[in-house]
């Protein structure tokens, strides 16, 4: 079989594999920042704050994020004076924009509910005894409930991780260059369709492998305490 | 018009989810049967298919495979042109990605239906085919299915990426319409809604299924 042209595309392949790693990575950091303010409104007691939450975050789980992107990108258009005169027609214009902002609100929402399972799932006994040393609510989600949450999440979040990092393949339907955009184009040019779609396929797993590496390393570290304590080393390699 | 895409989504999700249980129940056995030949053949279906975006998938079978049998059947010195009809080929390839996902599902089940009742099922004489019949299926659907309820969730929202290879199903015909109205914002909220009418019902199903095949479980 012939593979030169995958060679020779190689440079716009990793190009394009560039752009979905920065929008995957930009969506991703955006994402979880908001997620978990919104975590914690959705387990809030007052109705007014946990409702509206819950229905963004079932709405963006319960719809497919292409419709979400055509939503933003496709539909701004309708609004197109509104938007023009506040000024924001100039973002929602741009593809790459409307891509990491609908990216970021659909990872937001899963990562929010991945939270909220952890927030919950943490023992009541070291939330009251934090109560007992009284500390506030800010001290005790900073100190005790948001980082064992974190750990907790670790697993899930990194599926939802790489979950994103191949909806970013989506931004190639609306018009962006990205590792599937590029081979799109590629393959319409040369009629060659399965080498090019194959190879695309190799550095999104090649990129899977790197995500779920450092997500066993971060797991690793972060679970330094609840390991055993490695027994002292007397192999006889070390007499020396 | 969406309405009849509507129905197409449900068909195409309802055909594929069909063939993501087959290839679910046959790579859980395959993952759990002992020769090593057949166990990495499963594991490698199962890391690829979820190392690699759907949408690349749907574009490889639709796009790819036809090219790749004419390119293979050359070389042997036959030729037939293959053309692939969008439904059976959006069909086919979700319902291969998810089988991935539903072999996943069908090992933890299997592997959650105590030892002891396959034992005994051996003991009083069940060859393996009646044992998994009677004794492993049965309650191995108990604690499937919230796992499938999940794929069927996830599959029935990448339906939407076949209008990509021109079928008209919901999205598609959304896209349609919302190009000839110029009321693009209008036609795809409406589309998003009628997804979430499918996910609502399919989620009072599955509660309904659950309670099913959980009788005569007792509740703690």
């Amino acid at each position: 079989m012939d593979l030169t042209i995958i060679w020779e595309s190689l440079p716009r392949l990793l190009g394009g594999a560039l752009l979905t790693l920065e929008i995957t990575g930009l969506s991703i950091l955006i994402g979880l920042a908001l997620a978990v303010p919104l975590a914690i409104m959705r387990l809030s007691d007052k109705s007014y704050i946990r409702i509206p939450v819950y229905s963004y975050i079932f709405y963006f789980r319960g719809t497919p994020l292409l419709v979400q992107l055509f939503l933003v990108y496709y539909g701004s258009g309708q609004f197109q004076e509104f938007l023009d005169r506040v000024g924001l027609w100039l973002f929602f214009r741009e593809a790459y924009f409307c891509a990491v902002l609908t990216l970021t609100l659909n990872t937001a929402a899963y990562t929010a509910e991945i939270l909220r399972g952890s927030i919950q799932s943490i023992p009541r006994g070291e939330v009251e005894a934090a109560r007992a040393h009284g500390m506030s609510s800010v001290l005790l989600y900073r100190r005790i409930v948001l980082p064992k949450a974190f750990r907790l999440a670790l697993p899930a979040y990194t599926n939802e991780v790489i979950f994103l990092l191949q909806a970013t393949s989506l931004v190639s339907i609306i018009t962006l260059l990205d590792l599937t955009g590029v081979a799109r184009i590629i393959v319409a040019r040369s009629f060659e369709p399965y080498k090019l779609y194959i190879a695309a396929g190799v550095i999104y797993l090649l990129i899977t492998y790197v995500i779920l590496y450092i997500s066993k390393r971060v797991e690793h570290r972060l679970s330094a305490h609840l390991r055993k304590r490695s027994s002292p080393n007397v192999s006889p390699s070390n007499f020396r | 018009m969406l309405w009849q895409g509507l129905e197409l989504t449900v068909a195409v999700g309802l055909c594929a989810m069909l063939i993501a249980i087959g290839l679910g129940l046959l790579g859980a056995w395959a993952k759990l049967s002992q020769p090593s030949i057949i166990k990495s053949i499963a594991n490698t279906y199962t890391s690829l298919i979820r190392g690699v975006p759907e949408l690349l998938l749907i574009l490889l079978v639709y796009y790819g495979a036809p090219t790749l049998i004419q390119d293979l059947s050359s070389n042997l010195g036959y030729s037939f042109i293959v053309d692939l009809n969008p439904f059976v080929a959006g069909f086919l390839t979700i319902g291969f990605i998810y089988g991935a996902f539903a072999t996943e599902v069908f090992r933890g089940a299997y592997l959650a239906v105590p030892r002891g009742q396959i034992e005994s099922a051996h003991a009083i004489g069940m060859n393996s085919s009646t044992a998994f019949r009677r004794i492993i299926l049965p309650q191995m659907w108990r604690f499937a299915l919230p796992g499938l309820g999940n794929v069927w969730m996830v599959l029935i929202k990448a339906t939407a990426l076949i209008s990509v290879i021109q079928l008209d199903e919901l999205m598609r015909n959304a896209s349609i319409a919302a190009g000839a109205t110029r009321q693009p914002f209008t036609f795809f909220l409406a589309a998003s809604v009628m997804y979430l009418g499918i996910t609502i019902i399919s989620i009072t199903i599955q509660r309904k299924a659950e309670v099913w095949a959980n009788r005569g479980i007792r509740n703690v």
